[in-house]
């Protein structure tokens, strides 16, 4: 049963001419935001490890977080993990046997992509 | 005829080498990262933009302190394997061990300083 014979197999997919589908694209997106999150992480960790040691390195870690490059890369860390936060919740719902029919799936996809931007924005609005 | 079970064979043989831990672990700490994110946003978010007075009065309070803690730690614990699946999967032979070597130093440097840095305001 499990005897190993070398057969020869169709690599898949092929990126080229694979049509881009919702739950595939979704499935990607999980992936991106939540390794692209770390630079995010760095950012924060540098501003705390700044303010615990004094008030100059605090001055310039605050400077960077509070500019418009800090702004962007906060807004859109924000989304990234308000998008892999509702994926995640997905993945446990798929990993529970449940969601699976592709049109379930699409909508879950859907809702994931509208509740990321619906979050980030009463984030914003609270914070 | 081969003495070996066909479990046995299989065995190790997929990309990471190892069985189903690290989908389990993935599991548990998403669970608890479920709880914690929306916690530290709000924390973190409220914080963020103050003095240096009200940055180091926020985190030295128990609650900001333990929570930015366990954060830190299960966050970059779920970085650390859901990076190195992205490796196992797109990287092979050598560059993948030093990729993978890379991701699991830099979770730990951060974890390192993300506490230092707390333990310093805190206590």
């Amino acid at each position: 049963m499990a005897e190993t014979k070398p057969v020869e197999r169709p690599l898949s997919p092929h990126i080229q001419i694979y049509r881009p589908q919702l739950t595939s694209i979704t499935s990607i997106l999980t992936r991106i935001t939540g390794n692209a999150l770390i630079v995010a992480v760095i950012l924060v960790v540098w501003w705390l490890l700044s303010a615990a040691v004094s008030d100059a390195s605090f001055a310039t870690a605050n400077a960077v977080m509070t500019s418009w490059f800090g702004d962007l890369v906060m807004t859109l860390s924000l989304l990234g993990i308000w998008y892999h936060y509702l994926a995640g919740l997905r993945h446990l719902y798929f990993d529970a046997g449940h969601g699976l029919e592709i049109e379930t799936a699409e909508k879950l996809g859907i809702a994931c992509l509208v509740g990321s931007v619906v979050l980030t924005v009463i984030t914003i609005l609270i914070v | 005829m081969r003495y070996l079970t066909d479990r046995k064979r299989a065995e190790g043989k997929g990309a990471a080498h190892t069985g189903t831990e690290h989908h389990w672990y993935m599991t548990v700490s998403s669970v608890g990262l479920a709880f914690l994110v929306p916690t530290f946003l709000i924390v973190f978010g409220s914080a963020l933009g103050g003095t240096r007075e009200e940055v180091l009065a926020t985190f030295a309070r128990p609650f900001p302190a333990i929570l930015t803690a366990l954060t830190l730690l299960v966050g970059m614990m779920h970085f650390k394997n859901g990076a190195k699946m992205m490796i196992e999967d797109y990287w092979q032979g050598t560059l993948r061990k030093a990729l993978i070597m890379l991701v699991v130093g830099l979770s730990w440097t951060i974890i390192a300083t993300g506490l230092y840095a707390l333990a310093k305001i805190a206590l």
